[in-house]
């Protein structure tokens, strides 16, 4: 019971005034930004990264945590009260969630989707709180070939198992590693990409393309659809509250299931959309009424809500344990930890203790406190909705551009930003993803370092990827995944076949 | 509890009618990206391959690894190039309609102006002109709210950043005729 010992240290690094003040602000501006047009999770952590700069890293991940899990409940208020999913894995929640808000039962769908965020979230942070700790201990003996190939696995994993075509996602990706190496070469300290230019000398910073692709071409989206709205107002009670916890434990099963799918999808870079998807088709297959589901049924909040939140934190857990982050969100953290100064990895807990531990003990607090300030806060964030979007667009705009400027304090990085606004409007449009361009930007330079730090250490043997039972088989897992379409219809056919021919017999 | 149950309304007048005719198709804009991506891996790729991008006697030289990046990302354009030429009649789908665009260059023009205009007045007075103008000219709302939540937003912005958080920002005339 190491985990639980360093646990405790965790809570007594988080509980100081100061950290709990920006914890409650954190999760205030994560609610916020849940519940706005045209921002969410991934955008809101970017764009409100700046104001971290100056903190030490504890007190900044605590706040840029919150403000995730403030988002990742926001984004639900919106989904049930106006049907409008304020985020790709919220859509799940409006089949059942809105119809209920039309019958006049909005409070028992708002307490059961804050209720079930909570208990996915729990179920993910204790198995960061365990498993993370040994994964980083065992990944403590990873060589540059063993990194380069879990790298390998993350980006082969994207490609074979994507839903977009798979051109797409080879595009975005390779893009991505490419602008990830402009500048300085960080082996030889040779230019790379630059064409004499002073400006790229820098780089392209990771932040400053993420509000780019994120903050501002979701602005443009939004504009294009109607703005329209009406929806439901609803204040919680605390007797809604209690029956509908009175109620929890006749759904243990979903809960458990939901739970499992969105550690599991949290974990592999599949991601919180997939999971609630899945959560809620297995509710309802396994549903003694499946037809009851899309009309008002509790458990169709239950289930999405659940494996959203539990994948959304775990994806948490290869960003710490090994510095791979399983989402959009996880990978605009490990950014951050790059400005503080913190080099992501299985090292982080061995030499950051307080970091890590903090970290893991706000989510349990943030959870905690989230929930409590969102059962009783509802009425308040959903009429932030009143706001009209002509004057949120702007005020959008400028923190983006505050985002951006401050990260190198760079004129240059502002014109980037704009730049990667279209790029990200355009790519959306045309069925480009952009979670892999992310991944890889953040990624590159690792990626590259390990790889070449390996051919420098085996002359140039690419054997070097199989050189041992470990290294191997995560090269060979990630070449299967990347050419996992094919086999599986290979697969496919050869069972067919072998059907097939008893049955001609 | 359904006393409770107030509607909240928000109405969009400018919003973009659904019968608008279509300015581009989705198959046009695909072929006209992957033929940039394919320009953009060509030149990378031949900036890697002058910067050396084969193997010496330390391992891959600096250009190795970018080098069959932009390979790869060529060789993914030219397919998406081909599958759009291909799929071109199935892919008419409009990319975006006239009354989208007309919304969308609302917000852009702005935003480009505001990028333009913090060159010179620095971030903050840009801000307040962003917000203000936005809000009156495209949201159409009352002047002196429009004022007052660009004056806030602006102010809050300020305390903030370079204030509390010691986030300098770039300033122009207005501030350092305060003294910032």
């Amino acid at each position: 019971m190491e985990a639980f010992g360093l646990l405790l240290h965790g809570f007594a690094v988080l509980l100081t005034w100061k950290t709990l003040v920006l914890m409650m602000v954190g999760l205030v501006l994560g609610i916020f930004v849940g519940v706005l047009p045209g921002l969410g999770g991934p955008n809101g952590v970017a764009i409100l990264l700046p104001l971290t700069f100056t903190m030490d890293p504890t007190s900044a991940i605590v706040m840029l945590s919150c403000i995730y899990w403030g988002a990742l409940f926001g984004g639900a208020i919106t989904s049930i009260l106006f049907n409008i999913p304020g985020e790709a894995w919220s859509v799940a929640t409006t089949f059942d969630g809105y119809p209920m808000a039309q019958q006049g039962r909005a409070a028992e769908a708002l307490t059961a989707a804050f209720t079930s965020s909570f208990i996915g979230s729990l179920v993910a942070v204790l198995l960061i709180t365990f498993l993370a700790p040994m994964i980083s201990s065992f990944a403590l003996k990873f060589g540059p070939p063993e990194f380069f190939a879990v790298y390998l696995l993350t980006f082969c994993s994207f490609v074979g198992l994507g839903r977009e075509a798979k051109h797409k996602t080879v595009i975005s990706m390779s893009l991505g590693l490419l602008l990830a190496g402009v500048g300085m070469d960080t082996v030889s300290g040779q230019l790379r990409m630059t064409f004499g230019s002073a400006e790229l000398l820098r780089g392209i910073n990771f932040l400053v393309a993420v509000i780019g692709l994120f903050g501002i071409s979701e602005i443009l989206l939004t504009m294009e659809e109607r703005l329209a709205l009406r929806g439901h107002a609803a204040s919680i009670s605390l007797r809604v509250v209690l029956s509908v916890w009175k109620d929890l434990p006749k759904y243990w099963v979903t809960l458990l299931r939901s739970s499992f799918i969105g550690c599991w999808l949290g974990i592999t870079p599949g991601g919180a959309i997939a999971a609630s998807f899945m959560g809620y088709n297995l509710a309802k297959r396994f549903a003694k009424d499946p037809e009851s589901f899309g009309k008002g049924r509790i458990e169709g909040v239950f289930a999405p809500e659940t494996a959203a939140h539990a994948s959304g934190t775990s994806a948490l857990l290869p960003m710490l344990a090994l510095g791979i982050p399983g989402s959009g969100t996880a990978a605009i953290l490990l950014g951050g930890l790059m400005v503080w100064g913190l080099n992501p990895g299985p090292l982080l807990f061995v030499e950051h203790k307080d970091f890590v531990w903090g970290l893991i003990a706000s989510m349990y607090l943030g959870n905690v406190v989230g929930l409590v300030l969102v059962l009783t806060t509802v009425p308040i964030f959903a009429s932030i909705l009143r706001v009209p979007f002509a004057a949120v667009a702007p005020m959008i705009v400028v923190s983006c551009a505050i985002g951006a400027y401050a990260i190198q304090n760079a004129m240059f990085d502002i014109w980037l930003m704009l730049g990667f606004g279209v790029v990200g409007y355009v790519f959306k449009k045309i069925g480009i993803p952009l979670a892999p361009f992310t991944l890889a930007l953040v990624l590159g330079n690792r990626a590259e370092d390990a790889f070449r730090l390996s051919m420098i250490g085996s002359s140039g043997n690419l054997k070097v990827f199989w050189s041992n039972g470990l290294v191997g088989s995560i090269t060979t897992l990630a070449i299967l995944l990347l050419f996992w379409p094919v086999i599986d219809g290979l697969l496919g056919r050869a069972g067919w076949m072998r059907r097939a021919k008893p049955a001609s017999n | 509890m359904s006393q409770t149950d107030l509607e909240i309304v928000v109405d969009d007048p400018t919003a973009p009618e659904d019968d608008s005719p279509s300015v581009v198709s989705s198959g046009t804009i695909e072929i006209c990206v992957c033929l940039l991506l394919l320009a953009l891996a060509a030149t990378l790729g031949y900036d890697n391959w002058r910067t050396g991008a084969s193997w010496d006697s330390t391992g891959p030289e600096p250009g190795y690894f970018p080098f069959y990046l932009s390979v790869i990302l060529g060789g993914g354009s030219l397919y998406g190039l081909i599958a759009a030429f291909v799929a071109h009649r199935a892919a008419s789908e409009s990319f975006v309609t006239r009354a989208q665009a007309r919304r969308v260059m609302a917000v852009f023009a702005p935003t480009l102006l505001f990028c333009l205009v913090m060159q010179f007045l620095g971030l903050y007075v840009a801000s307040f002109l962003l917000i203000a103008g936005f809000m009156r000219l495209v949201g159409r709302i009352a002047l002196w709210k429009s004022l007052l939540t660009a004056s806030l937003f602006t102010a809050i912005m300020f305390v903030t950043f370079d204030i509390a958080f010691d986030v300098i920002m770039p300033k122009g005339p207005l501030e350092a005729a305060f003294g910032y």
